[in-house]
């Protein structure tokens, strides 16, 4: 995944040292810095400053590029009036269930798929894959309606942190990512296990578990930020303020509260995806490539 | 049972009023619920602006994080920084940016960002989503801005599997730059460009975010209304789950299409 200093691209390393390629090299760099801040990392200065100034001066033309008169309170509203702490903990418990919930079954799915080998088991890895190809937005109608009222135990889990748990569960996607990753431990260790006599959940839990760490990981932060950036159906099935994510607090808010106050819980928002991605930003782009390229 | 998901809503309050479907009742309708949600004024519409959103998306969120993967691939020094700039949007929750965008970038006035650099640039300056002729590049603006980091990054990936002896060939026959990425990048990276060209087809026709925060749902003269909108207000807004469901039929059947070649391909590729 890092660049090998050795491997040719599309301009070779020796055009690149001499002088007029040197230097278009180091212009062509800084300029490609400069532009890619201002581009990904401008927008959010602007946001986290834009909330900091008044209303007047945000009407000001032009913009001034500094908040003259900061205004904390700006934040202190946000937190205050949207209840963000009710909010954010809300979604840290929804995101939180959700990681324990597709960790334990997911990798159950997964473990039983390559190394328990069932009979059938490639027609239900078939019929999982082939639920990826469905959209997301197709399935909202009847996942809402199965939701309202379950088979069987005819129970309505609205506002139910289940609402959001089980459907995620059923990812494929991760099932697929998980029996790849257990497909490449050796044959010989579980063999090994079993003359040890362990049964294959100690073998799960002993051998193969501590050795797929680094997918483990890449599952769960995949599975926080997929409950922290959903809007639409933590919106259609929690309903009740007290129970809302985050993201459809801010947005339910939005109507009636003062623009810069709805930026600053936005960004409050924001902060917890943003560091998680800082701590783990390498997990998350091999994950991004294994997920896609070798998946 | 108690808890009647449309009380919030308050437009149903009593078990009677509930769609039949709640009730346990179904009846055969045939194509009724078809019919009715071909009637409904905004289907065409719906339709029209979600495939130019898909078209202009492709050209704009596709192209862009291929070049910027080219770009990031040759160079040697701050490739971590840029990485992480490129990625950092994707890390945001959707409303935030939206919001983002909505208050502070598309603001009509020259108070707004964007109409502040376009004005500095002596350039004319633009209603942005009050505009029905722009409210569609400014949907694919915000979700390109989003979104363009996952595939950029794949891309990367991508590009660093080509063997380097085929740049130097190309090199040694002549091949200038342009023609280099044209016969060695583009051939090398085929199958991940289509494959992704799929999944961003399969992603954008499922636009719905960005009209409803950017637009408030309908936006200027209807301009932003797409598909997945529509069936959002049939099924939670005009008690009509029914003709919600057979819009997603509608959706799923025209993406079928895409995803019978996304399935070829991936087959090709074991």
């Amino acid at each position: 995944m890092a660049q090998d200093s050795g491997t040719r691209t599309l301009i070779s390393r020796a055009q690149l040292r001499r002088g007029r390629g040197r230097a278009i090299y180091w212009a062509l760099l800084a300029v490609v810095v400069i532009g890619f801040t201002l581009v990904f990392l401008g927008p959010l200065y602007w946001m986290v400053t834009g909330a900091l100034k008044s209303g007047q001066e945000i009407a000001q033309t032009p913009p001034s590029l500094f908040p003259q008169d900061p205004q904390w309170q700006n934040y202190a509203d946000a937190w205050n009036n949207l209840d963000l702490a009710k909010l954010l903990f809300n979604t840290f418990y929804y995101a939180t269930g959700a990681v324990l919930f597709q960790l334990v079954l997911d990798t159950a799915a997964a473990y039983s798929l390559s190394k328990l080998r069932p009979i059938f088991g490639n027609v239900i890895l078939g019929l999982m894959l082939a639920t990826l190809m469905i959209p997301a937005m197709v399935l909202i109608v009847p996942q809402y309606v199965t939701v309202i009222d379950l088979p069987i135990l005819h129970v309505s889990l609205l506002d139910s942190p289940f609402a959001i748990w089980l459907p995620l569960v059923a990812n494929a996607f991760n099932i697929f990512l998980l029996k790849r990753f257990f497909d490449s431990i050796p044959e010989d260790l579980m063999a090994a296990a079993l003359m040890d006599g362990a049964t294959p959940l100690r073998t799960l839990w002993s051998i193969i578990l501590p050795m797929s760490r680094p997918i483990l990981g890449v599952v769960s932060i995949f599975a926080v930020t997929a409950v922290w950036k959903d809007f639409l159906w933590p919106k259609l099935v929690m309903p009740s303020p007290e129970t809302r994510t985050v993201s459809v607090g801010i947005y339910a808010f939005a109507g009636g509260t003062p623009m810069n106050v709805v930026i600053a819980a936005s960004v409050i928002a924001a902060i917890p995806t943003v560091i998680l991605f800082l701590i783990f930003q390498r997990n998350i782009m091999s994950g991004l490539t294994t997920g896609s390229l070798k998946g | 049972m108690d808890r009647c998901p449309y009380r919030s809503t308050g437009r149903l309050r009593h078990r009677h009023e509930l769609p039949a479907h709640r009730r346990g009742e179904t009846t055969w309708v045939g194509w009724d619920n078809y019919v009715r949600i071909l009637d409904d004024p905004s289907f065409w519409t719906a339709w029209k602006n979600t495939f130019s959103f898909t078209v202009l998306a492709l050209l704009l969120g596709y192209a862009v994080p291929f070049f910027v993967a080219i770009l990031l691939n040759e160079f040697r020094h701050a490739t971590g920084y840029l990485r992480i700039l490129v990625y950092l949007p994707v890390m945001l929750p959707p409303t935030s940016a939206l919001f983002l965008f909505k208050f502070y970038a598309y603001d009509p006035s020259e108070a707004g960002l964007f109409n502040a650099i376009l004005k500095a640039l002596h350039l004319p300056t633009s209603q942005w989503m009050q505009s029905p002729e722009m409210t569609m590049p400014a949907m694919v603006i915000a979700s390109t801005w989003m979104n363009m980091g996952g595939a950029a990054l794949i891309y990367l990936a991508a590009l660093q599997n080509i063997p380097g002896e085929l740049y130097e060939a190309a090199e040694l026959d002549g091949a200038g730059v342009w023609r280099r990425i044209r016969h060695v990048t583009v051939p090398q990276t085929r199958l991940i460009l289509a494959l992704l060209a799929m999944l961003q087809i399969v992603a954008t026709m499922q636009l719905f975010i960005e009209p409803l925060i950017l637009a408030n749902g309908a936006g200027a003269e209807d301009s932003a209304t797409s598909v997945a909108y529509l069936i959002y207000q049939h099924g939670f807004f005009q008690n009509d789950l029914n003709g919600a469901a057979a819009l997603g039929v509608i959706m799923l059947v025209v993406l079928a299409g895409f995803s019978a070649v996304y399935l070829r391909l991936t087959a090709k590729q074991d």
